[in-house]
């Protein structure tokens, strides 16, 4: 299997191939973070640019990491400091990107659809580092990474995705991602923040939490995004925390050995409680750590492919 | 100048033909109509039509020209070229220019522009509300008077239900028909329709609802008043039932649709190409296949291009802020003969929605072949494959959804008023 595609814009485009080349290839690249010197000559010479248009700290990072360890020539672009806010069309800037010859441009929009057309216009690799409510790639891949280091296996695993769903791109690429493995997938959150054809994509939709949690494998948290208008889908954070907020008593009627995810950023004691947060049960630090691997993968896979 | 068309299949839904005839054009009127017409004399151009189709030039209801204001989109000049090269030989324009036709100093600018610069007849569309904000009623009875054949808000629809029954009633008074614009403001924040590919894409979403909710009150507003209403560019299945429904028992409601609510799914703005970005948004397979329906059983009483063109700058962009619309003249025949090609309609239906109907909902002497008509005229290939490509456009708007694409049957030649204003260059 090698991997030939110039671009990583979403999981809807990869194979269950192309799926388990990335999390093969980041196993290896796990211990290199483990190690004294984290660092290797992999992408010595190559420039990779961070193309930022919503604010991040844990994805941003994490590829910058991840490019560094791999010896690659970071530059960071937030929207703020750049020439968006003087009414640059991504375009034009991608053009102007492009004149510099970076290897690989990382973009981060809040409208789907915005590194697609980046990777029209580039001839660099482009990663979609989150696209409005579309796709997040990376973050499918390690959490997949994750559920299949703790448990041994994707195939057989019953995965339970609780919140805002309908603005969630991380949902879609975990959704697109597992439909390709022999999983259950459950959807919960209120029903306004379920997209009524949400089960045409081959997941069962139980807007009771309660009957949601039985028996998963993995249960993973999703916070309101504020920013795409999440709030006016529901009365109130505290009726929401309520009814959605994940308890040490939902984790009973999970299967005993369930592991807690989470893409981050924590809203504490709204979608989840410090208890399960901070408890046994949650690999959400696991999570950050993996991403560092899965994006060196990503890198490593987007340079190397054969021209 | 005087124009014999020989051995064409005339196809004139207005008068119920549909055989091999010859039409005789004098000084921009059709003359006679038969068998086998001989004309001698220098000045008589014959045109051989044999294998061809000849049918009254389309009348197409619903256009953007663009002019006046959004000239670097579209002008009355291109617009009409590409009206004309598609095979349309009326137009009619829509209000939303800049300034908005809501007033008849404008209504009067662009129709002496269509005059001079025009190469096809053009009737403007005059506003319902002053700047198209639907607060107050425009001057709707001084525009009639210089020239408007129809009123829309088109771009959005009339969201006072007291104000739109005022101009219901007030349209009365000149005997022309409102034409709504159906998508319900708040329901309508999204770019596409919400279905499965929305769920797949991301993209913020608008349900089929978000028309038929409109639908629905503007045929009950209309029914109350007892005054004439035409839907435009119907989208969604559950608005061709409620129409049909209407219909049984209210006889002043007519409806378009467009070729790219019957050529293309939601399916296609999974690619994020910006181009089938529209408004009303594309819908599902399901909502193809209606609309399909609704155009046999003859619910759906016209095709309208809806023709939205624009520049590339405000296409080349992130789809949330790209503009809504698609360049439709120069494709709409041949999309639309794909209904003919697989048995949906005849070509007599499928003409009858492109000429009798049009001309009969906003009283134009125009869309049917009768002796002592004035000659507008198409001849059309109905089986000539050609390739869509959008640099070749007359229009100023190159913003297609089918550039590349194979289509069967094409235009060759168009006669407004008796002249000839544009061939194919492939026919000779």
């Amino acid at each position: 299997m090698k991997w030939n595609k110039k671009d990583l814009l979403g999981i809807r485009e990869l194979s269950r191939e192309e799926i388990l080349l990335v999390l093969d290839s980041a196993e290896s690249f796990k211990d290199i973070s483990r190690r004294e010197v984290k660092k290797v000559p992999t992408l010595r010479g190559k420039t990779v640019i961070t193309l930022f248009y919503e604010p991040s700290t844990r994805t941003r990072t994490s590829f910058e990491i991840a490019a560094k360890r791999l010896s690659a020539d970071t530059i960071n672009i937030s929207a703020n400091t750049s020439s968006y806010v003087k009414g640059e069309t991504l375009k034009d800037t991608a053009k102007n990107l492009e004149s510099m010859r970076p290897d690989v441009i990382i973009i981060r929009h809040s409208m789907p659809g915005a590194p697609h057309m980046l990777s029209k216009i580039v001839d660099s690799s482009v990663i979609n580092g989150g696209d409005g409510a579309h796709e997040h790639p990376t973050q499918a891949l390690l959490d997949l990474f994750t559920m299949r280091e703790k448990k041994n296996r994707i195939d057989g695993l019953n995965i339970t995705i609780i919140g805002d769903i309908a603005h969630s791109r991380v949902a879609r690429s975990n959704i697109f991602a597992l439909r390709h493995f022999d999983t259950r997938i459950t959807c919960s959150g209120p029903p306004t923040m379920i997209p009524p054809d949400l089960e045409s994509l081959g997941v069962h939709v139980e807007y009771d939490m309660n009957k949601a949690v039985k028996d998963a494998d993995v249960i993973m948290m999703l916070r309101i995004q504020k920013e795409r208008g999440g709030v006016s889908y529901i009365p109130s954070i505290k009726e929401y925390s309520t009814i959605y907020g994940l308890k040490t008593e939902h984790l009973k009627k999970a299967k005993k050995d369930v592991v807690i995810m989470h893409p981050g950023p924590m809203n504490r004691g709204v979608e989840i409680t410090d208890e399960v947060a901070d408890g046994p049960y949650s690999v959400i630090l696991d999570q950050v750590e993996n991403g560092v691997a899965v994006r060196m993968a990503v890198l490593y896979l987007l340079t190397g492919r054969e021209a | 100048m005087k124009i014999l068309i020989k051995k064409g299949r005339v196809v004139d839904p207005g008068n119920g033909r549909d055989e091999i005839l010859d039409i005789f054009i004098n000084t921009g009127i059709i003359e006679k109509v038969d068998k086998n017409i001989r004309e001698k004399g220098d000045n008589v151009h014959i045109i051989d039509a044999s294998g061809l189709i000849v049918a009254p030039g389309l009348i197409d209801v619903h256009v953007h020209l663009r002019e006046p204001g959004y000239e670097y989109k579209e002008s009355i000049r291109t617009g009409t070229m590409a009206a004309v090269k598609g095979g349309f030989t009326s137009v009619i324009c829509m209000a939303n220019t800049d300034p908005v036709n809501d007033n008849k100093s404008v209504t009067e600018y662009i129709i002496k522009q269509a005059k001079t610069e025009g190469v096809c007849r053009v009737f403007p569309c005059g506003a319902i509300t002053r700047d198209l904000k639907g607060e107050e009623l425009a001057e709707i009875g001084e525009m009639y008077a210089a020239g408007i054949v129809a009123i829309s808000d088109d771009g959005k629809s009339v969201k006072n239900s007291e104000i739109l029954r005022k101009a219901f009633e007030y349209a009365k008074l000149f005997h022309i028909p409102v034409v709504s614009h159906c998508e319900d403001e708040d329901l309508s924040k999204g770019f596409v329709h919400e279905g499965r590919a929305s769920v797949m894409s991301g993209l913020d979403a608008v349900p089929a609802i978000a028309e038929e909710i409109i639908v629905k009150r503007d045929m009950a507003i209309a029914e109350y008043v007892n005054s004439p209403l035409h839907l435009t560019h119907i989208s969604s299945g559950g608005s061709v039932d409620a129409i049909g429904d209407m219909k049984k028992r209210y006889n002043q409601i007519t409806c378009d649709t467009c070729p790219h609510y019957f050529s293309l799914t939601d399916k296609a703005t999974l690619s994020f190409d910006t181009n089938t970005k529209v408004n009303p948004p594309l819908r599902s397979k399901e909502d193809v296949l209606a609309i399909k329906e609704g155009l046999r059983n003859e619910t759906i009483d016209i095709i309208a291009t809806d023709h939205a063109p624009h520049d590339l700058t405000s296409k080349d962009v992130e789809f949330n802020i790209a503009a809504s619309g698609i360049s439709g003249l120069e494709t709409a025949l041949g999309l639309s003969l794909a209904l003919v090609h697989e048995g949906v309609l005849s070509m007599k239906m499928l003409l009858k929605k492109f000429t009798e109907n049009p001309a009969k909902l906003l009283k134009l002497p125009y869309g049917e072949l009768s002796s002592g008509s004035p000659a507008d005229i198409i001849i059309f290939n109905p089986d000539l494959e050609w390739t869509v490509d959008r640099s070749t456009f007359a229009s100023k708007g190159k913003n297609t959804p089918f550039h590349g694409w194979t289509l069967k049957g094409k235009n060759l030649l168009t006669i407004v008023d008796g002249k000839i204003v544009y061939r194919d260059p492939s026919f000779k």
